[in-house]
């Protein structure tokens, strides 16, 4: 017996000739705008040195970039973007809230730890 | 309550036959998966940060920089900072393009096209996985200088390129080589060897290696070209980033080199064996042990992306998807796929550049 209960929505994920080409299009431009970003990344992060003044301002702006560039990735190539709004939400927001309260957690407790056994340990 | 359900009106009931999210099964597990996927490689940089920020692992010798410690390029040797991880992330982002193109052409029903471009993706793969094999290869291995320990106690990477070591002329015989042999093969990989157990030597003004079967060799070897050293490590932390340079930086190097004594100088980061197990020409023991598993672990994950895009492209082939009527398949491989070069750009930010 065939069933009816099951819906697969894969099924109307389907675009014509049309469409195809405003998506391909797109497509590139995220490429081209990935490719541009990685180069800025690479040309900074060797002219400008770690000792540099800059450097804080560079060291940000790296993880701007990341950030900027996963969100093409998973907005665009990962179609998260198209999805429904919710099912955005239930992936992306726990996920941030945990990995916003892992970061800050680990790297305070690093500089704690840090701090103790240098005062107390080691030798 | 039983007697309450009938009641509420249908409108109000979930009655079955939607998705949530209006999503297919399989689509929305996929998803799931990469959450948790992606909470244990956001775990790993965490605890990567850890370290970094602790400062009594990474005070103590300075943490590796990254454009100093990748800055090799196969063939060409170093002074090419971050050329080849850009590379690597260039290859790996144009792998990522060619899979939204497969899922975009089985959104046509267009057979040929996912064929193609799923191609290029397990192409893009395989080249990605080959940088990888020579990255390691080469964190290995360490540069042809490694890193010596000054005799003030002053650690100091090196930075320059290394003259070309020509032959080994013995002049005292041992059980396997007589006096006056030239030896011509393995030269580099005796040389290291011998500066690591320190059994370089100084002769008057040339380099003479003891090698294993007892013979003494004079070392041929042409002259360095910029030589630099870059202080890590030193009992006065304001001198950590001090570069020494020319006749001088020459001195220091060979000095400690032929000193005679065991790890003054250190090559790479071994993987296997107790040789000279935990230390590394890098930096901290850690930062070897982080770069070895995160780059391993997402290493991993693109070969199996690539044994998962392969297995789904016969299917393509075979026309299993075009009989279904979609290529739903295609899609959730391409989403896999995707997180893998999603996790390259924060490895690359966090290990390369930061």
């Amino acid at each position: 017996m065939e069933r009816d209960d099951l819906i697969e929505y894969s099924l109307h994920a389907h675009h014509d000739e049309e469409q195809g080409k405003k998506i391909r299009k797109k497509i590139w431009m995220v490429t081209a705008l990935l490719t541009i970003v990685t180069v800025v990344e690479v040309a900074l992060g060797a002219y400008i040195k770690q000792s540099s003044s800059a450097w804080p301002v560079v060291k940000w702006s790296f993880i701007i970039m990341t950030l900027f560039k996963a969100g093409y990735i998973v907005m665009v190539f990962m179609h998260l973007g198209d999805e429904k709004k919710w099912m955005r939400n239930v992936i992306l927001i726990p996920y941030f809230l945990f990995m916003l309260y892992l970061i800050f957690i680990a790297l305070w407790e690093a500089v704690a730890v840090g701090e103790a056994w240098t005062t107390y340990g080691g030798a | 309550m039983a007697g309450h359900s009938a009641e509420l009106d249908s409108k109000t009931l979930w009655g079955g036959k939607e998705s949530p999210f209006q999503t297919s099964y399989g689509k929305l597990m996929m998803w799931f998966f990469l959450v948790s996927d992606a909470l244990t490689f956001g775990g790993l940089l965490v605890a990567y940060g850890f370290t970094r920020h602790d400062v009594s692992v990474s005070g103590t010798e300075g943490w590796p920089i990254g454009e100093e410690t990748f800055n090799s390029l196969p063939f060409l040797g170093h002074g090419y900072p971050l050329i080849y991880v850009a590379l690597m992330t260039f290859i790996l982002i144009v792998s990522s393009v060619t899979m939204v193109l497969a899922v975009e052409a089985g959104h046509r029903m267009d057979k040929k096209g996912v064929i193609k471009w799923m191609i290029a993706t397990i192409i893009g793969g395989f080249f990605f996985l080959g940088s990888q094999a020579w990255e390691w290869f080469h964190f290995t291995h360490g540069s042809e200088f490694g890193k010596v320990e000054l005799s003030n106690g002053s650690q100091a990477i090196v930075q320059g390129h290394f003259g070309e070591i020509e032959k080994f002329t013995v002049v005292k015989a041992g059980t396997e080589h007589k006096a006056g042999e030239e030896i011509t093969e393995d030269l580099m990989h005796e040389f290291q060897h011998a500066a690591m157990a320190g059994h370089l030597h100084m002769h008057g003004k040339d380099i003479q290696i003891h090698l294993e079967d007892g013979s003494i060799a004079n070392v041929s070897k042409k002259a360095d070209e910029h030589l630099t050293l870059i202080i890590k490590k030193d009992a006065k932390p304001e001198n950590v980033g001090k570069r020494i340079e020319g006749e001088e930086a020459e001195k220091l190097y060979y000095e400690a080199l032929t000193s005679g004594v065991e790890n003054r100088v250190i090559y790479g980061a071994k993987f296997f064996g107790d040789d000279q197990f935990g230390l590394n020409e890098y930096g901290p023991q850690q930062y070897a042990q982080f770069f070895y598993f995160i780059t391993g672990f997402h290493g991993f994950h693109v070969f199996s992306g690539v044994v998962i895009n392969i297995i789904i492209l016969i299917g393509v082939l075979m026309g299993t998807y075009h009989k279904r009527g979609h290529y739903e398949m295609v899609e959730k491989t391409g989403l896999y796929w995707h997180f893998v070069d999603l996790v390259w750009v924060f490895v690359f930010t966090f290990f390369y550049l930061v």
